[in-house]
């Protein structure tokens, strides 16, 4: 008999009683987590490992009713991913996206919030409510109302070129205008997220620091270069990871605004997941997809997440 | 003082587009179609509004976002705080691994699971239903977090005082912690329902027939493909579906900024 049992032994009430309250919260967690963990593992998590397997198999239109009559396949889908010049079109569209997007989405935001924090006090508030108006507004209006503007016929843009004498190109009917407009659009929508955080992160660098480089005569250039820009780095990895994740799954710009066109240079990957998924029912391969995408995803917040890690 | 102008052309270029959609929405179809643009509507018209609400079905549209976003919120408020008790200030095995699991999620792209989610309602009949609208929104990783980082933060001696004075975890539970969540519950509705409310690509594949639609998915069905409503109307529906989120985020705009800001999520 070890000590610890003989101590258990020599209190035999305390025992049974502790054991009751022991199980009594066990079954209290589980009854306060069942509920969100019954809609989460049905809805969500299944789903997710069920993406796995279906990415395995020749899963189709024909499978719907009866998902255990499609075929294991191996690793076919994936195969064939490598040889479909629409993948491969799609996945440099997502790269181009995500390039641009999240560098000119960072510089923007980082370049707004500092205007915001340091160069101005009054009004402060109108300017953060403004820029931050078009992330909570829906994509799918915002993309229809830039899709008027740069309309060639009758939109803003050209009607604005027109009154300079100017004829305005075909924005959306051409490839890298439209792939333009749409980083465009992107960074628009979204870099008040990045000038939220980064106001946080601003406030978050002691002023004392400011107050020394001013005694030694920096000026504000030299202030941002060697201390705004350095104590912002984990602000700056953070988002640059959120920024990426959201980037590379972007959708609803380009759907609204060319449909994947010109010539499917528009089309990301998530946009020709859905067409494989949903208007070609080739439900096995849009599931190889999009696994593919989250491997890449998984990826690439690994290799940030070490760069934030052995940087700070 | 240039501080101020750039960051005034950049307000103007960030509100203009706004501007531009409510004024195109009360012009007629001639004048939007007029070159060069005219700023402020010459003839106001409220045809384009009358048209989406009397022949183009809008207040359904209207309703069915409404009742999904009011569910899901719900919901998530609900359940979300109560798991976020649990792991915060319950002890039970298993637990760690139930949170890691439901952040683990939280890096996972909806593209992932489209498809067997797809497979999974038509399985059990909720295409085209407000459950199949609602259920994969009703329980979100992101809320679970949120809750429990809040939900640590209160003293166990707060509990512990009820508990000693006879109630159970559940009472405790409404009594004492729900009460101290107001601004954490009002961050995670805020975010809920403007996520909900222009949620897109779900919605686009489950609702397959005009009934189910929400705003968004008429707006973006109404604006491309080959029966392709005009500009006017589109606007008049662009404004309905954004007029909502603009009036909550005004209102409570630092709960939002808040959020945001404590959590770096949302994309």
């Amino acid at each position: 008999m070890s000590a610890q049992q003989a101590l258990v032994a020599s209190v035999p009430r305390a025992r049974p009683a502790a054991r009751r309250g022991w199980l009594k919260e066990a079954l209290t967690g589980w009854a306060f987590s069942a509920p969100f963990l019954l809609i989460f593992l049905a809805f969500l998590a299944l789903p997710i490992l069920a993406s796995a397997i279906l990415s395995f198999t020749d899963f189709s239109l024909g499978n719907l009713v009866d998902p255990f009559s499609a075929h294991f396949i191996g690793l076919g889908n994936y195969a064939r991913l490598l040889h479909d010049p629409n993948f491969l079109q799609a996945a440099l569209t997502t790269t181009i996206f995500v390039v641009f997007g999240t560098v000119l989405n960072l510089a923007v935001g980082l370049a707004a919030a500092v205007a915001l924090n340091r160069g101005i006090s009054r009004f402060r508030a109108v300017f953060r409510v403004g820029y931050y108006l078009p992330v909570v507004s829906s994509i799918v209006a915002i993309a229809v109302i830039w899709r008027f503007l740069f309309n060639t016929d009758f939109g803003l843009v050209n009607g604005l070129l027109h009154t300079f004498g100017i004829a305005g190109p075909d924005w959306l009917g051409n490839p890298t205008l439209a792939v333009g407009i749409i980083v465009a659009l992107m960074v628009w929508r979204n870099f008040g997220n990045a000038m939220i955080i980064f106001l946080a992160g601003l406030q978050g660098i002691p002023n004392d620091l400011y107050e020394a480089a001013r005694i030694d005569g920096a000026n504000r250039w030299q202030e941002f270069r060697s201390i705004t820009l350095p104590m912002l780095k984990p602000t700056t990895l953070l988002l640059t990871v959120v920024t990426t994740i959201g980037f590379l799954q972007v959708f609803e710009e380009p759907f609204v605004m060319t449909q994947g066109g010109p010539l499917n240079k528009t089309r990301p990957i998530s946009m020709y997941v859905y067409q494989q998924g949903f208007n070609f029912f080739h439900q096995g391969y849009a599931s190889a997809m999009a696994y593919t995408l989250f491997v890449v995803i998984a990826a690439v917040t690994l290799i940030q997440f070490r760069l934030l890690r052995s940087d700070t | 003082m240039w501080v101020y102008a750039v960051l005034l052309i950049g307000l103007v270029l960030l509100v203009g587009p706004f501007l531009w959609m409510v004024a195109s929405s009360v012009k007629t179809s001639a004048e939007l179609h007029h070159v060069p643009p005219t700023w402020i509507p010459q003839t106001f018209t409220l045809d384009n509004y009358t048209t989406i609400f009397t022949k183009l079905n809008f207040p359904q549209y209207f309703v069915n976002s409404v009742i999904v976003a009011t569910i899901v919120v719900a919901s998530n408020l609900l359940f979300c705080s109560m798991i976020g008790y649990a792991l915060a200030k319950l002890r039970f095995r298993g637990k760690s691994a139930v949170f890691l699991i439901v952040l683990a999620t939280i890096m996972v792209p909806q593209t992932v699971y489209l498809v067997p989610l797809f497979v999974l309602m038509s399985n059990l009949g909720f295409v085209n239903s407000y459950a199949g609208l609602i259920l994969p929104f009703a329980a979100q990783a992101f809320g679970v977090f949120l809750m429990r980082q809040f939900i640590q933060g209160i003293p166990d001696e707060l509990l512990e005082a009820a508990r000693m004075d006879g109630a159970g975890e559940f009472t405790v539970f409404r009594r004492v912690v729900l009460p101290l969540l107001g601004a954490p519950l009002a961050t995670l509705g805020i975010l809920t329902f403007l996520g909900s409310w222009n949620n897109f690509l779900w919605p686009l594949i489950i609702a397959t027939s005009d009934s189910m639609y929400t705003l968004p998915v008429a707006v973006a069905t109404f604006s491309i493909g080959q029966n392709a409503i005009d500009y006017g109307m589109l606007m008049a529906g662009s404004v309905v579906l954004i007029a909502p989120v603009l009036l909550v985020f005004l209102l409570l705009q630092r709960f939002v900024q808040q959020g945001i800001a404590t959590t770096g999520l949302k994309g």
